[in-house]
């Protein structure tokens, strides 16, 4: 009975948290929406100004589209110490990190999120590693030279799609039920749009970041209240890099298939390149940005999603090093313990990526869509013209 | 010794701090208040009132110099400088790439601002966001500053700048100063003794509310006229507008005006209009009703709006007493419900047919009834009905030193060789009385990098002089 008091206490807890965050952002964009000074920082403003009051679904659509670039903080002549404590970042942040929680598939493992940071990501993947090194020392093929960059000696191909496959495929499934779920709540019937032109802009600002460069394009805050072009440039860094790997992937996956070509491929083959390429990327990107998570002012984000930001990008990180490295000693001995290390972290990711930070680009982008429907209807709210 | 001394830390005294700087004097700068709160008012403004010819990045069309002159004559009634007030307007013709050098960013017009797309150039992020980006430009520049170190004394040695003392009770000198510390707004004693005492034995002064910071306590204006320097304004004279009476008592800034007034109707504590609300629209009219409500009794009154409008104004920071009748709305707010009720029944039998548009000056207007209502009169019948109490919100006063077009502060009509002003300190020089949108910063601004180049000049001839 005592467990199950505790339980319900929790319960109670969390929803009275998220109930308190959601009632924060209101408190806020109250505030905000009489002095509008923002207005050209982001999208997040332009959209305030369409509404009266912030009820869950506009909480939860509003924080996800804040790209938390904090020029609103720093320009803020309500922040804390003035007794409005008005910091939109921070307020959107925990709302941003609830609306992760709220819509994971399936529901119950949305919790994940709460403990989804580095530790889990370092333990998922360094015990699948570990799982694996210790099937390749059973087979004895661990430090057995001459095999050449052999990976499916190892592991055979046809087991290695099938399990990630199936890991990449339930992540997918997971993340597309989730923000379908988000989108069912944020949105709300209206008057038809082009829609070509609202995927296209929504696809832009995603594609360039547009509001990491802080409306005047000089960049977002990180430290202080300077500007910073690097958060925008080491996103990029991260997401082209993982595109150019996950493209080195699928292009590998037609030779194989297609074409009946197997890995190993030659160094100046296309995936190998692509890979390559992906993998520097991914190095530069998670490195640098982990080097301004470390250097973010606190009043900017939310304490709790800390170490799942970090946790995503170790993840990150790690793959590429142990994949670069892999790349580098495939023909060595030490190629099979190289590839266990390396499927850890990618099964690592496959994973925790429903309930950890990859979420977010994916919330990001339904809400950059919904900005670009919602700004071609007419203002419901009429105050602007005077 | 420092060249140049600024005393104060908003945008006539960063503005003065980077143009000393910039003409090579080694620079100190001593802000009053702490890191958190510095700039003063700047940090609630939003916009510049600009000259330009033709249509220039975020200002649309035109602002020749003669209506920019003309408009400041018609809101001051006169009790202005023509020739410091057209060196204002031409200054705020070529300003803006200096600024911009700086960090300064540029928007286009607010939403629910509209009305001065034309005349004003709005800051990305509003004046702290401006704020922020002239300090960063001062220190990259290698402008010395200090917070929390409020002046106390001038030091003088006839009409020339010796020094001056600190809080703390240290004695700073320097070749040249520029005071620019803004006015006394946040001094509620002197403000009392400013407005006086009324007919019903009120003291206005103790219902205003300081729309900025707290840190304006007009120490140095004091300083200064005990020292004997040539003084210009009426103490009593600012720039103060209506604002939500749940405001704080500092620092409420932009937010907490209330926009509905030219949309309903306003009475005060007896239930009375007493004032044409539907003049003209509410962002050239916020400007005299700090006074007109300043002059009720207990310095309250109350803008009363029905569902109708909802929407159709700038959402207000709190939200208003709501009742489904007006006689309970006037129960709510402790009114004598008889009388508001005479009000609003005469009102509402005075609305003429009209077509109600708030995006112009419409036809909607009252007939036989004092004080009339000449736009947007609708009648007042839809619940629920809403109301919000106002108080008189004080944002800068007009008392200042008493200036020509090079700033320097002024003993028995002769100029100081090194000490000059900018900013509120001397902003009385233009602004008689009355105000209009982005004004305030017009005047810190010209006035502000003049005082910063005179200053340097001073220093450098002062050590010159030193030399031989």
């Amino acid at each position: 009975m005592a467990a199950i008091d505790t339980l319900m206490d929790l319960a109670g807890k969390a929803e009275r948290e998220l109930d308190a965050n959601v009632a924060e952002v209101d408190r806020i964009l109250h505030i905000c929406n009489a002095c509008r000074y923002c207005e050209s920082f982001c999208a997040v403003f332009p959209a305030m100004t369409r509404r009266l009051d912030f009820n869950v679904a506009d909480a939860h659509y509003l924080a996800n589209l804040c790209h938390n670039c904090s020029a609103c903080l720093y320009a803020c002549q309500y922040a804390p110490p003035h007794e409005f404590g008005v910091n939109v970042p921070k307020a959107l942040a925990q709302v941003r990190r609830d609306t992760y929680i709220e819509y994971a598939f399936p529901r119950v493992f949305g919790e994940l999120y709460r403990c989804n940071g580095l530790t889990v990501a370092m333990a998922v993947s360094l015990g699948v590693a570990a799982f694996l090194i210790a099937t390749i020392l059973i087979k004895g093929s661990l430090f057995v030279p001459g095999l050449e960059g052999e990976f499916y000696a190892i592991f055979p191909h046809n087991t290695l799609a099938l399990v990630f496959g199936a890991a990449s495929l339930f992540s997918v499934v997971a993340l597309a039920i989730g923000v379908t779920r988000f989108w069912r709540q944020v949105s709300e019937p209206g008057k038809p749009v082009a829609m070509p032109a609202a995927v296209g802009e929504a696809a832009k600002s995603a594609l360039t970041l547009q509001y990491l460069g802080g409306g005047h394009g000089d960049g977002c805050n990180n430290k202080d209240d300077a500007f910073t072009l690097w958060r925008r440039r080491f996103h990029h860094f991260t997401f082209y890099g993982f595109m150019l790997c996950f493209a080195s992937t699928s292009v590998a996956t037609l030779y194989h298939y297609l074409f009946g070509l197997e890995a190993p491929y030659p160094i100046f083959s296309l995936p190998v390149i692509l890979g390559t390429l992906g993998g520097i990327g991914l190095l530069i990107g998670p490195a640098g940005l982990f080097w301004l998570n470390m250097r973010r002012n606190p009043l900017q984000m939310d304490d709790r999603q800390k170490t799942m930001d970090r946790g995503f990008i170790a993840l990150l990180f790690f793959i590429s090093l142990t994949g670069l490295a892999l790349l580098a000693w495939r023909d060595s001995p030490a190629m099979p313990l190289l590839l266990a290390i390396h499927l850890g972290f990618v099964m690592g990711l496959f994973v925790t990526l429903p309930y950890g930070k990859f979420a977010h680009g994916i919330f990001r982008c339904a809400a950059l869509l919904k900005h670009a429907i919602e700004k071609r209807r007419p203002n419901p709210v009429q105050a602007g013209a005077d | 010794m420092v060249d140049v001394l600024i005393v104060g830390g908003g945008n006539a005294a960063l503005c003065a701090a980077l143009m000393a700087r910039e003409a090579g004097a080694s620079v100190l700068m001593l802000e009053a208040s702490p890191k958190d709160w510095r700039g003063g008012n700047s940090q609630h403004t939003r916009n510049l009132r600009c000259m330009h010819d033709a249509p220039q990045d975020v200002l649309v069309e035109a602002y020749p110099e003669e209506e920019y002159w003309q408009d400041l004559l018609k809101v001051t009634g006169g009790e202005t400088n023509e020739p410091l007030a057209r060196l204002v307007i031409r200054a705020s013709s070529n300003c803006r790439d200096w600024m911009r050098r700086h960090g300064v960013r540029f928007q286009p017009p607010l939403s629910g601002a509209l009305h001065v797309a034309r005349t004003n150039a709005f800051f990305m992020g509003g004046g702290k966001a401006l704020v922020n980006a002239y300090y960063r430009s001062a220190e990259a520049l290698g402008v010395k500053v200090r917070y929390e170190t409020p002046v106390t004394e001038m030091l003088l040695d006839g009409d020339r700048f010796v020094g001056v003392v600190t809080e703390a009770g240290e004695r700073i000198t320097a070749k040249a100063c520029v005071l620019a510390a803004g006015g006394f707004e946040s001094n509620r004693e002197w403000l009392r003794e400013a407005w006086g005492r009324n007919d019903r034995g009120e003291w206005p002064a103790d219902n205003f509310l300081i729309r900025g910071t707290r840190f304006n306590q007009g120490v140095l204006l004091k300083a200064m006229m005990k020292a004997g320097a040539d003084m210009i304004g009426d103490p009593s004279q600012g720039h103060c507008v209506a604002i939500d009476a749940r405001a704080p008592l500092y620092d409420g800034g932009i937010c907490t005006r209330i926009d509905c007034v030219s949309l309903g109707v306003v009475v005060n504590r007896e239930g009375e209009r007493f004032y044409d609300e539907g003049e003209d629209f509410w962002p050239k009219r916020y400007a005299i009703w700090g006074r007109l409500v300043a002059q009720q009794p207990d310095q309250i009154a109350y803008s009363i709006i029905d569902r109708k409008v909802v929407g159709r104004f700038m959402p207000p920071v709190f939200p208003g007493v709501v009742a489904d009748s007006l006689p309970e709305l006037a129960a709510k707010l402790e009114l004598p419900v008889e009388t508001f009720m005479e009000t609003l029944d005469g009102y509402n039998a005075a609305c003429q047919p009209g077509t109600f548009n708030h995006t112009v000056l419409d036809d909607c207007m009252t007939e036989g009834v004092a004080p009339a209502k000449t736009h947007w009169a609708q009648k007042i019948d839809t619940a629920p009905f809403y109301a919000y109490a106002l108080r008189p919100g004080i944002t800068f006063t007009y008392l200042s030193l008493k200036v020509d077009d090079t700033a320097a502060v002024r003993f028995a009509d002769k100029p100081s060789p090194n000490l000059f002003v900018a900013g509120e300190m001397m902003a009385g020089n233009v602004l008689g009385k009355g105000y209009t949108a982005g004004v305030g910063m017009s005047i810190g601004t010209a006035f502000g990098r003049i005082a910063g180049t005179g200053a340097a000049a001073a220093a450098r001839a002062a050590h010159t002089i030193g030399r031989h």
